[in-house]
């Protein structure tokens, strides 16, 4: 994971000083979670975390923008990066279920060059959920 | 065929008499076929999309993604149970329905003003009630295909695409060139398919039917046979489908013609035979009260036969008579199993699934296999 995409396009990843869910006693502000891993067991360290990284194993695996969500409805406050090859036409979707921003793997940020995460950086333009929930 | 689908959600009234919707999750028909789970008898429609949204995130995170075949709702409403997966969607519905503050309804009031009935038109009926009663062909296409309007002045009508010999629910761009025409001046410019494979035109009025009907019968679409054995579910089958393993069509064009040859579809009365030519079963033969399921046994087309079959709100999932038929054996098979119906029911009243539901599959596999073939099937 190297490229870090965000609406003004990409970064490289930082380092990241993760620890996984089973080790979240001795966090030092950052955890990795896999798309198996309950967020409510979070709730105690939610308001000391300021990065969660939550994993897509494949595009296709849709638990971690359940997870995000979650998150968010829990009131957790930080950043939240989805990390995984994500394609770009799934950003706008990302970031609105509460990630800021998506690490994705070097060989995929070769196939889906920066213009076409940025194609999607419009991803409050036409959200129609965000109006239903008014 | 709510109870046929992956959410379904049935229309109904509480004790109160406000509308809502009872909520099934975990049908479908395919490879697996199952009869959907209520997770809740009354929901009220304003929490429509929050618990949908409850359904479809635990969904998400409890649904199988080891073997595409089994990512699918129902798999994960069979492998949780009803206790449970009720539990997690009320508890996923709990936190979401206090983040939808009323836009959805504002969105929904919208929607609705598109959909407002159309200006009714008050006029005398009598001339229609004389033809009814004067002309049999007329009044033969009345009986079978119309529904009662809300509007006692008004039909409901089903245009039959099932003309016998036809390829079922296929119309020639001449003829919907009609029937839009047709819908424009008689039916309030409003004209739907239904999942029958039929045309339906909701509001027309009962002094315009005469005419209608005459026009219709003159563009080939006066056939009387909506909800009886003609009104054939067929999907394309081999003849157009990659997926097929073997013909559906024909089978349905068979079975039209040869019981219209042997005048015996009014008679029968209300049937739904539905036909698929493969196991994805897009012709729903799980839900037909005689389902025809088309297989390839050794290069071979085979066909499965399948009894009971229900897709309304009194679902249930067909069962398997026994060894297939050949393509040349199944439209004798299934007269075979219509004249043990009609010699064993009550009374002409008793329709084919009243009568399968009283005697069960047995005396349908004797006329199938006789006595012995019966014991071979077992």
């Amino acid at each position: 994971m190297s490229i870090l995409v965000t609406d003004t396009g990409f970064l490289p990843a930082p380092p990241a000083d993760a620890v996984p869910l089973a080790g979240i006693a001795a966090h030092r502000g950052v955890l990795d979670l896999a798309p198996t891993d309950d967020p409510a067991a979070l709730r105690p360290y939610l308001a000391d975390l300021t990065l969660i990284r939550v994993a897509f194993p494949v595009f296709s695996d849709g638990r971690a923008f359940t997870i995000a969500r979650r998150l968010r409805m829990m009131g957790y406050g930080g950043a939240l990066h989805a990390v995984g090859p994500l394609i770009a036409d799934q950003y706008a979707m990302a970031r609105r279920l509460g990630f800021d921003a998506v690490e994705i793997p070097d060989d995929l940020a070769a196939r889906q060059p920066e213009s076409q995460w940025l194609f999607r950086a419009d991803w409050q333009a036409h959200e129609y959920q965000a109006r239903l929930r008014a | 065929m709510t109870k046929a689908h992956d959410i379904g959600l049935r229309m109904v009234r509480n004790a109160g008499g406000e509308p809502g919707f009872e909520v099934i999750v975990g049908g479908g028909l395919g490879r697996t076929p199952m009869i959907g789970t209520t997770v809740r008898d009354f929901l009220p429609v304003a929490d429509l999309l929050p618990y949908v949204e409850a359904v479809l995130s635990v969904y998400n995170t409890l649904g199988r993604r080891d073997n595409k075949y089994k990512a699918r709702i129902k798999i994960t409403v069979h492998e949780t149970g009803k206790a449970e997966i009720s539990r997690m969607i009320e508890d996923r519905f709990a936190e979401l329905r206090p983040l939808f503050g009323g836009g959805d309804q504002a969105v929904l009031a919208d929607i609705r003003t598109a959909f407002a009935p159309p200006a009714f038109r008050d006029a005398p009926v009598a001339a229609h009630d004389a033809f009814y009663r004067a002309d049999p062909v007329f009044r033969s296409w009345a009986d079978t295909n119309l529904a009662a309007h809300r509007n006692a002045q008004y039909a409901i009508v089903t245009i039959s695409l099932k003309a016998h010999g036809q390829t079922p629910g296929d119309a020639t761009s001449d003829q919907m060139r009609i029937i839009a025409d047709l819908a424009e001046r008689y039916g309030h410019s409003d004209l739907r398919i239904s999942h029958e494979q039929n045309v339906i035109l909701p509001h027309v009025h009962k002094s315009d039917l005469p005419v209608l009907h005459a026009a219709l019968v003159k563009a080939g679409l006066g056939t009387a046979n909506v909800g009886l054995l003609s009104d054939i579910i067929a999907c394309p089958g081999m003849d157009y489908c990659a997926l097929a393993t073997a013909r559906s069509i024909p089978v349905a064009q068979e079975l039209a013609t040869h019981f219209e040859a042997l005048k015996l579809e009014h008679d029968i009365g209300p049937l739904k035979i539905k036909i698929s030519g493969c196991i994805n079963a897009c012709g729903h033969h799980h839900v037909g009260h005689i389902g025809i399921l088309g297989l390839d046994r050794a290069g071979v087309e085979n066909y499965q036969i399948t009894l009971g079959g229900d897709g309304t709100e009194t679902a249930v999932i067909g069962e398997k008579t026994g060894p297939g038929f050949a393509y040349d054996e199944i439209v004798p098979a299934i007269e075979r199993i219509l004249r043990a119906y009609l010699a064993l029911r009550t009374d002409p009243g008793e329709t084919f699934l009243q009568a399968y539901r009283r005697v069960g599959l047995g005396p349908f596999k004797t006329a199938l296999y006789g006595e012995i073939g019966q014991k071979d099937a077992a």
